[in-house]
């Protein structure tokens, strides 16, 4: 069972809140995807408004654990005021620590993610965070605090899929121990089964899944391949080979001439 | 006083920050506060007093991924 600081889980999906048609869809795609954890946001409030009272009442009513992210924020001291308030609103130790780096990309800024964790770690914060799958980042995120690392496979709602899977092979094993879920850049289900036959432990996924036709139908096929891919990376797959080898055995095959 | 709320400048008259909130008709338990960058706590609020020029955020959940 996937366990996350201390916290078992049963599915190994972990579901973004953001892009869908309505929030019944969301709704939907979060009980037929299974999801055990679901991403949620801070932005700032309107005057009045009880949007994010609704937002929020919708989400704990679905039951699952809550990871609040530090989405849009460009500094290690900007992420942890918000992660601050996270806490403050949503009543959970968990931050998905996200810093940006990038416009173009939104590749995480590394140097102030390892700051930023640090001090959330420090703080008494259960960190997250989105990174790349770079083995010394990776390495200072973990003697920062973290428990956990989440690395992109491509950039962020791209839907490119793995796009340097060696990478991803050798930070699994660089870090046996660590879970490790691939946080961005799936576009379809066959991707997540990829990285769960490279062994990794789960796929966050929001755009895949809330920007798909049906985005219900979307979480279910998803939670299909996460499973199919676990089963297989468990089951011990063959290695490729560069020449035929018949399945069927030849032994006491009739000779007709 | 002279206050920046959300990053709109704005002028009102508030001696706490609960009394901003009200005053500008903001209430839920689901809202963060933050005042110059700092965290205040919803049972701080009341006793927290503002001073000219404060940037305050005020901030709710919302769809993230």
């Amino acid at each position: 069972m996937l366990k996350l600081y201390d916290t078992e889980l049963s599915s190994r999906l972990l579901l973004g809140t953001a892009r869908y048609p309505s929030p019944a869809v969301l709704s939907e795609a979060v009980k037929r995807s299974g999801a055990g954890i679901v991403t949620v946001s801070l932005r700032r409030e309107t005057s009045g408004s009880r949007t994010g009272g609704a937002f929020f009442e919708l989400i704990r009513q679905l039951g699952v654990r809550i990871l609040p992210n530090t989405a849009g924020c460009h500094s290690a001291s900007e992420a942890v005021l918000t992660a601050k308030m996270a806490r403050e609103v949503f009543g959970t130790n968990w931050i998905k620590l996200e810093v940006i780096g990038h416009h173009d990309s939104l590749q995480p800024d590394v140097f102030e993610l390892v700051e930023a964790a640090r001090i959330l770690t420090n703080e008494g914060f259960d960190v997250f965070p989105y990174t790349t799958d770079d083995l010394i980042v990776g390495e200072k995120l973990l003697a920062a605090g973290c428990r956990v690392l989440m690395p992109w496979c491509a950039p962020i709602g791209s839907a490119a899929g793995p796009r340097n899977p060696s990478a991803l092979v050798a930070m699994r094993a660089a870090f046996p121990d660590i879970p490790l879920i691939v946080d961005a850049g799936l576009g379809r289900p066959s991707h997540a089964a990829v990285v769960m036959e490279l062994g990794y432990d789960a796929v966050l996924l929001n755009t895949a899944v809330a920007s798909a036709g049906d985005p219900p139908a979307m979480g279910e096929a998803f939670a299909k391949a996460i499973d199919a891919g676990r089963l297989a990376y468990l089951a011990g797959m063959l290695e490729p080979r560069e020449m035929a080898v018949p399945s069927t055995p030849v032994i006491g095959k009739a000779v007709f001439s | 006083m002279n206050f920046v709320v959300n990053g709109e400048a704005l002028a009102l008259e508030a001696t706490t920050l609960a009394d901003l909130l009200l005053a500008l008709e903001y209430e839920g338990e689901w809202l963060a506060t933050a005042i110059n960058g700092d965290l205040v706590h919803r049972e701080d609020r009341a006793e927290t007093h503002l001073e000219e020029g404060d940037r305050i955020e005020i901030l709710s959940p919302m769809q993230g991924g």
